[in-house]
């Protein structure tokens, strides 16, 4: 194939896609237009049926709850494959995280970098605890609630060493949790089907008052699996990652 | 089964409003073309990490504050800390 027959083809192929893309373009609703039944059904029922003020928690982990479980197994899935990859192969050794060129002195991490980090943990672990118990009221949730919480755990390492985040994150507390909170949303789903419900049906009293923290049923139970299973899996994936960069070398 | 009402048109914002969706709308089409024109791998994740949160903004403007959280928390933290890692990773091989 020559160059210009490579471009007549790429050209052929170009103006198929942006005749097809533009046709597409001009059958879209209008912005903002949504056309299906779906949502205003949600929008007019989720609150009443639910007591959750919340209603994209709602929908998320009780209307299409079982989507969620299928998410949640992806992120579950992904760190354990990070673990499995990133494991100490034939022939690699663990080495203490110190430099090891004699000439070469590691600058100290600067203040500037120490306080803010030290500074934020304490804040960084409420928000995210705030994050995962308020699913039902709030635009939050145990996805976002769990990844600021690890987050706290980054800043540990960033204000001081690699040794303290390994001291407070132990892989197997970790992994515990992690099962824990995969499990637990499994477990969730599978009690209403014990109790003759479908699976992952609300089958918890929703509390009198829309909005209260107490109220939802199974909507702030699991956003809270959620959270300790989302915070746990991403502490385990970034402390795979620093490990890899700090102590394990090829020997 | 009695139709569905017709479905609810997004509520048409006022002038400010649909400003400031437009202007971001606009940003967020020039921080792509700066994330991707960005070689220097390091550099990479900071334009990457300062998109992330554009398009938290972004999100947040079209009124979706959860999206917004996500965004924010993987977008402009979780992923560029992993890919931070991964380039340490490589380098220390390269050197």
């Amino acid at each position: 194939m020559t160059p210009r027959q490579r471009i007549a083809a790429f050209g052929v192929a170009i103006a198929g896609l942006v005749t097809c893309y533009l046709w597409a373009f001009a059958g879209l609703p209008g912005f903002g237009r949504y056309p299906g039944p779906y949502g205003p059904v949600i929008l007019r029922n989720a609150v009443a049926q639910t007591n959750a003020t919340g209603v994209v928690s709602a929908i998320n982990f009780d209307y299409r709850g079982f989507d969620t479980v299928g998410e949640e197994f992806i992120l579950f899935t992904a760190a354990a494959g990070m673990a499995v990859v990133l494991r100490l192969l034939r022939g690699e050794g663990e080495r203490s995280p110190v430099d090891e060129a004699a000439g070469r002195r590691v600058p100290p991490t600067s203040g500037a970098v120490r306080m803010p980090a030290l500074l934020l943990i304490g804040p960084t672990i409420l928000i995210g605890w705030w994050l995962s118990s308020h699913a039902q009221t709030d635009p939050s949730g145990g996805f976002q609630g769990g990844v600021v919480l690890a987050t706290a755990f980054i800043l540990v390492y960033l204000s001081g060493e690699f040794i303290a985040f390994r001291r407070i994150s132990p892989v197997d507390l970790l992994d515990a949790v992690e099962a824990i909170g995969a499990g637990g949303f499994a477990a969730i789903g599978v009690t209403a089907v014990a109790l003759g419900f479908p699976y992952l049906y609300n089958f918890l009293p929703l509390g009198h008052t829309p909005g209260a923290v107490s109220s939802s049923g199974t909507i702030a139970l699991i956003s809270f699996f959620v959270g300790l299973e989302v915070g746990a899996a991403f502490i385990l994936i970034v402390g795979e990652l620093l490990e890899q960069t700090l102590i394990v070398r090829s020997r | 089964m009695t139709p569905v009402a017709a479905a609810t048109p997004y509520p048409v914002p006022n002038a400010l409003m649909a400003t400031l969706q437009v202007t971001l709308l606009v940003l967020v089409a020039a921080g792509a073309f700066v994330v991707v024109r960005t070689r220097d791998r390091v550099r990479l994740v900071m334009t990457l990490s300062a998109y992330g949160v554009l398009l938290a903004v972004l999100f947040f403007a079209f009124q979706a504050p959860d999206v917004t959280l996500s965004e924010l928390t993987v977008g402009a933290v979780a992923l560029p800390i992993a890919a931070l890692l991964a380039i340490a990773k490589v380098r220390k091989r390269e050197e």
